[in-house]
């Protein structure tokens, strides 16, 4: 009980090379199931944990901190690990039927021990209080990421992946810079010892340049606009089951990063007084909404809607960041919250259209509402919560971050918000109207509904997005109360 | 079976959600699944007769179902204006299911599940609207009413109806996120509470220009209330079949429209801060255009439905009017307007798609004579005409007058004149049809003509619904008195 | 202020130099080259902040007070693994790219794309 924070990293960790001994698809693919599962057993453990006692500090190998790493798990990245480690889990239910298809049987078992170290690269970057031992595991999960998008059908998977790593990697560099220069002004790498250095050096120039080197580098990795031109290709020519992880989660613990490194390591007041970060998130994350929603409503390809969905909405987060207060915090937190359920099942969908059709072109969708009505219906649902209708979970989500905005006294950027919800109901209506609409080509005919496989773990997500859009209590008082802690707010 | 009225207030939501799951299941066999359907209507508005008659007798009856954020959730409470609709609402369902079984099968459509399937969807979200105790749970409902009669909108599937089913949901749901929820959490951060309070739920001293920018928000979202310039949606919405035209644009989706904005005014901002609010002055104004311009273009149709479908925006806007006044007649007379419009403007759309599906005809141009043909249509639609128009022996009249006193009451002599040019108009717009109906221009050879009239399910429905006009006439006591309940909840009024 | 952080300028140099090739180079492993010099440059940075005026190398000698600090050269090792993999990565998928479009050449692999 006391190891659970070593444990949620370790879990993964241990289990993914032994994927490789394990030859045959289906017996990796349960194993890694019950290692997944496990996994987000011990994360709703920690939440437990922390919601009644307080933040947890663990010690790697009874070193005290701040010469040892120290691993602390508060609200903040108890929620998102919950987050992460549930959709891994949910989502890798649909492995097994979706890689039939998309993945030579030979190359699955990389597929797994792959999954697992993207995982766990994941959730080290979020169980740590040690700067560099986020980077560490940034980079284990990124390079992890982009072998898993290499192995896409399409040739132009290899073109996104290589892509996706060479600016990947120059994000993670940049932060590496960030953290050296942390280093040299303060000598300590653990993320508390940081926050209570940094002030006294604060106002050197070598501090400024560390903070824009890690917000750069940062926002590269969360895809914040203009940064975000890795991620459309990335997403779309990836195996369907990487675009349902990566769209769920990748995105999520850069936006746990930042906050981690503005609210904890640097402080509130540095991050938002002496420079002017909140400006210039709002700006970026207006921009972003807008620029990416009206990239959707063009694209051809599905996936590549949805991608630049995911690019807004990471927008909607950062604007709710940019607001410098306990409301917009919380409802950037439950959107991060919202978002990996609502994408999840959005691309565990597509995932069951990509095994029957091969392919997700929305000429291709002609007539699907006929011949696959459970997962287009799934499509309509989550794209209902994309838009926010009441009774889903995006509908808490736009709540919260319109009341954050008014509350700052910020009634343009609250419309703006509205607006962008508008922009998404006309291509996510696209969709629908090729779907439902249009007779089916001769090439859709004789498709069936997508596999139970893939079906089943799409509508639990589904479910799980109307489920939570009405009983609000975990997403909602979790985040309040890791906002709170932020803030320094006695609750 | 002696039920609690809050266990009947929760089934009279539940039972038509619920009837979808029957409706599918016995989808195969047409006449069975239509008993359920009208099975289910019954039902329902014998839970309602019953909600009404405890209400009469004083009950209280609150229902809270969940929160679903800290401080807001799903809740019920019934008052006389949400008991208003909602018994208007559960009767015409019946009568616009039976209408609809002699439509769809004397028209061969397709698809008749989903149409029925989605239709109880749509009752059971107009019932939630009806029943509301806040505006959260009556913006949820709202939003399941849109959806939910997306797909009857564009039932056909051709690429006409998907054009008409974009305008339909692009302009609703567009007015009521941007402008519609914008106002509600503007609402609930200003004034603390959403909770339809008599006497409204601003305080005293709240900021008078915000206030009236919150009710420009609401007006404008309230995008079911057709007020220009968000009423396209409403001819465009023509697209769907007849009994959904008639349900739902002259009933239901039109009347949560209007009613929503009964209950903004009277509940959420109390009549009181209405008759100061400097932007009150601007939507009456605003409302009293919708009005005019509507009946002018109505004038202009020469599609039946199509001028209707404007007919049915200027009535709207007499509503909005009445709401606005922001005076004890301008309420009365706004919500007996919603029942009589209700009645009437049913009765004129049973006989639109009664043509159209008897005889064919959709241009008013080509309906010369055809009262000899289709005798009780022409009449039905000759008395329901009076009843919109507003003269003897049609139930409008009482609305219409209510609604002309509440104008010189507030000396807001403008919109007396424009009230009483509109229904000039609507003399204009309406009357010819039968009239030429029975003495057209050319003359035509009578004895070459012989009766045949629309299917029988559908001749009834519309005969019912006219009697009612008749009756709402000659017997308008208990409508009065339910609508005087609004203004007798103590608080409402300061006894103007 | 030239001379004294004479480090900091090799190490800015390497940094653009890298960063340059990166983008102005359109052949792939030229690019993974400029990759490798930036990360290069981030090394040669946290191992000369780690040298002491004076200080011996860091191990433990009798009569020796002073050491240079050893944690940026753990820090640095860790980082130099970190970046072989990603070549290593990178490299992996150049050839994966050649098979596939037949050229290293990002104009060629985009055209190709392009037209498909």
């Amino acid at each position: 009980m006391a190891h659970l924070p070593i444990l949620q990293v370790i879990l993964p960790l241990l289990a993914a090379p032994l994927c490789l001994f394990l030859k045959r698809p289906k017996l990796v693919w349960l194993f890694a199931c019950v290692v997944t599962a496990l996994t987000f057993t011990i994360s709703v453990l920690l939440v437990q944990q922390v919601t009644s006692t307080g933040a947890i500090s663990y010690e790697l190998g009874g070193w005290a901190p701040p010469w040892g790493i120290e691993y602390r798990i508060d609200a903040l990245n108890a929620f998102v690990i919950m987050v992460v480690s549930g959709l891994s889990a949910v989502v890798l239910l649909a492995a097994r039927t979706s890689l039939e298809n998309e993945l030579s049987s030979n190359r699955q078992t990389y597929f797994y021990a792959l999954y697992l170290l993207s995982l766990t690269g994941m959730l080290g970057i979020l169980a740590t209080g040690d700067a560099f031992n986020v980077f560490v595991f940034l980079e284990i999960s990124s390079l992890s990421a982009y072998a898993l998008i290499a192995m896409g059908k399409d040739r132009r998977a290899l073109w996104a992946s290589y892509q996706y790593l060479i600016m990947g990697t120059i994000g993670a560099t940049f932060i590496l810079i960030g953290i050296g220069l942390m280093y040299q002004m303060t000598g300590t790498l653990n993320m508390q010892d940081l926050a209570e250095r940094l002030p006294e050096v604060a106002q050197t120039r070598t501090v400024f340049v560390s903070f824009a080197f890690v917000v750069v580098g940062v926002c590269l990795k969360l895809a914040l606009f203009p940064l975000h031109l890795w991620l459309p290709n990335a997403y779309a020519y990836a195996p369907s089951i990487v675009t349902a992880m990566l769209a769920a989660t990748s995105t999520k613990v850069a936006i746990y990063l930042l906050i981690r490194f503005t609210f904890t390591v640097f402080g509130l007041s540095f991050s938002f007084t002496t420079l002017p970060l909140n400006i210039l998130f709002l700006v970026l994350g207006l921009l972003g909404i807008f620029v990416a929603s009206i990239s959707a409503i063009y694209q051809q390809n599905v996936k590549h809607i949805f991608a630049y969905s995911s690019i807004a909405q990471v927008g909607y987060m950062i604007v709710g960041i940019s607001a410098g207060t306990a409301a917009g915090l919380s409802a950037s937190l439950m959107h991060i919250f919202n978002h990996a359920l609502m994408k999840g099942a959005l691309f565990l969908a597509l995932a069951g259209v990509m095994y029957r059709l091969g392919n997700v072109q929305l000429k291709s969708f002609q007539g699907l509402g006929r011949q696959m009505p459970l997962t287009m219906a799934a499509i309509v649902v989550g794209g209902l919560s994309l838009i926010g209708v009441p009774l889903t979970v995006g509908f808490i989500s736009k709540w919260y971050l319109v009341v954050a905005m008014i509350e700052n006294g910020w009634w343009p950027v609250a419309i703006l918000i509205l607006f962008g919800s508008l922009l998404a109901i006309i291509y996510l209506w696209r969709v629908v109207e090729v779907a439902y609409f249009r007779a089916p080509n001769k090439d859709n005919e004789s498709v069936k509904e997508a596999p139970l496989g893939i079906l089943i773990p799409t509508w639990i997500l589904v479910l799980a997005n109307v489920y939570f859009g009405v009983d609000t209590r975990i997403n909602v008082q979790i985040a309040q109360l890791a906002a709170e802690n932020l803030f320094g707010i006695v609750p | 079976m002696n039920l609690s009225l809050e266990t009947l207030l929760q089934l009279s939501i539940a039972l038509p959600f619920f009837a979808v799951i029957a409706i599918v299941a016995t989808g195969r066999k047409p006449n069975l699944r239509e008993g359920v359907s009208i099975g289910t209507g019954l039902l329902l508005f014998y839970c309602v007769v019953k909600l009404y008659n405890g209400l009469k007798q004083g009950a209280d009856i609150q229902v809270q179902w969940l929160e679903i954020i800290p401080g807001l959730g799903i809740n019920f409470h019934i008052e006389p204006l949400g008991m208003l609709f909602a018994l208007i609402a559960s009767f015409l369902w019946i009568i616009t299911t039976v209408y609809a079984i002699g439509y769809m099968r004397k028209h061969n459509e397709v698809k008749q599940t989903r149409f029925y399937s989605f239709f109880a969807i749509a009752i059971s979200a107009v019932m939630g609207v009806a029943f509301a105790a806040d505006l959260f749970t009556l913006f949820i409902f709202y939003e399941v009413l849109t959806l939910s009669t997306y797909p009857l909108v564009t039932h056909a599937g051709t690429d006409k109806a998907k054009a008409g089913g974009r305008v339909y949901l692009g302009i609703l749901l567009s007015t009521s996120i941007l402008f519609f929820l914008m106002a509600i959490i503007s609402t609930w951060m200003v004034a603390g509470s959403l909770a339809f309070t008599a006497g409204g739920v601003f305080a005293g001293d709240v900021n008078l220009v915000l206030a009236g920018a919150i009710l420009i928000l609401f007006v404008f979202g309230i995008g079911k209330a057709a007020i220009m310039p968000f009423h396209r949606w409403l001819p465009a919405a023509m697209v769907a079949p007849t009994p959904v035209s008639a349900l739902l644009h002259a009933v239901a989706v039109v009347k949560a429209g209007v009613f929503s904005i009964m209950k903004v005014c009277v509940f959420i901002f109390g009549l009181d801060l209405l008759a100061i609010l400097p932007s009150t002055q601007f939507l009456l104004y605003l409302a009293g255009i919708t009005v005019l311009l509507s009946s002018l273009i109505a004038m202009r149709q020469d599609n039946l439905k199509a001028r209707l479908a404007y007919s049915t925006i200027s009535q709207l806007g007499y509503i909005t009017i009445g709401a606005l006044l922001a005076t004890s007649a301008g309420v009365i007379g706004g919500s007996m307007h919603i029942a009589m419009h209700a009645f009437g403007k049913i009765t004129l759309f049973f006989c639109a798609g009664a043509i159209l599906v008897t005889a064919g005809k959709s241009k008013i141009s080509e309906m010369q004579g055809l009262g000899w043909q289709m005798p009780v249509t022409m009449i039905a639609f000759f008395i329901a005409s009076l009843s919109i128009i507003g003269v003897p022996p049609g139930g409008g009249t009482w609305s219409k007058w209510f609604l002309l006193m509440g104008t010189m009451e507030t000396q807001q002599w403008a919109l007396m004149v424009i009230l009483m040019i509109s229904s000039l108009l609507n003399i204009a717009y309406l009357l010819p049809i039968p009239l030429r109906g029975f003495f057209p221009k050319d003359s035509i050879d009578r004895s070459a003509i012989t009766v045949n009239e629309a299917p029988l399910p559908s001749l009834m429905a519309l005969s019912l619904t006219t009697v009612a006009c008749v009756v709402l006439f000659v017997y308008p006591q208990p409508l009065y008195e339910l609508v005087q309940a609004i203004l007798n909840t103590p608080g409402v009024t300061n006894g103007q | 202020m030239l001379i004294g952080h004479y480090n900091y300028w090799v190490v800015v140099a390497l940094m653009m130099l890298g960063f340059y090739i990166i983008i102005a180079h359109g052949n792939l492993i030229k690019k993974m080259v400029g990759l490798t010099i930036f990360q290069t440059s981030v090394f040669i940075f946290y191992i000369s902040v780690a040298k002491v005026d004076g200080g011996s190398a860091p191990i433990l000698a009798e009569g020796i007070s002073q050491y240079s600090n050893p944690l940026p050269h753990v820090l640095i090792l860790t980082a130099i693994v970190v970046g072989i993999a990603t070549t290593a990565l990178g490299l992996a998928i150049i050839v994966r790219i050649n098979e596939a479009y037949d050229s290293i050449e990002e104009e060629f692999i985009q055209q190709q794309d392009n037209l498909s």
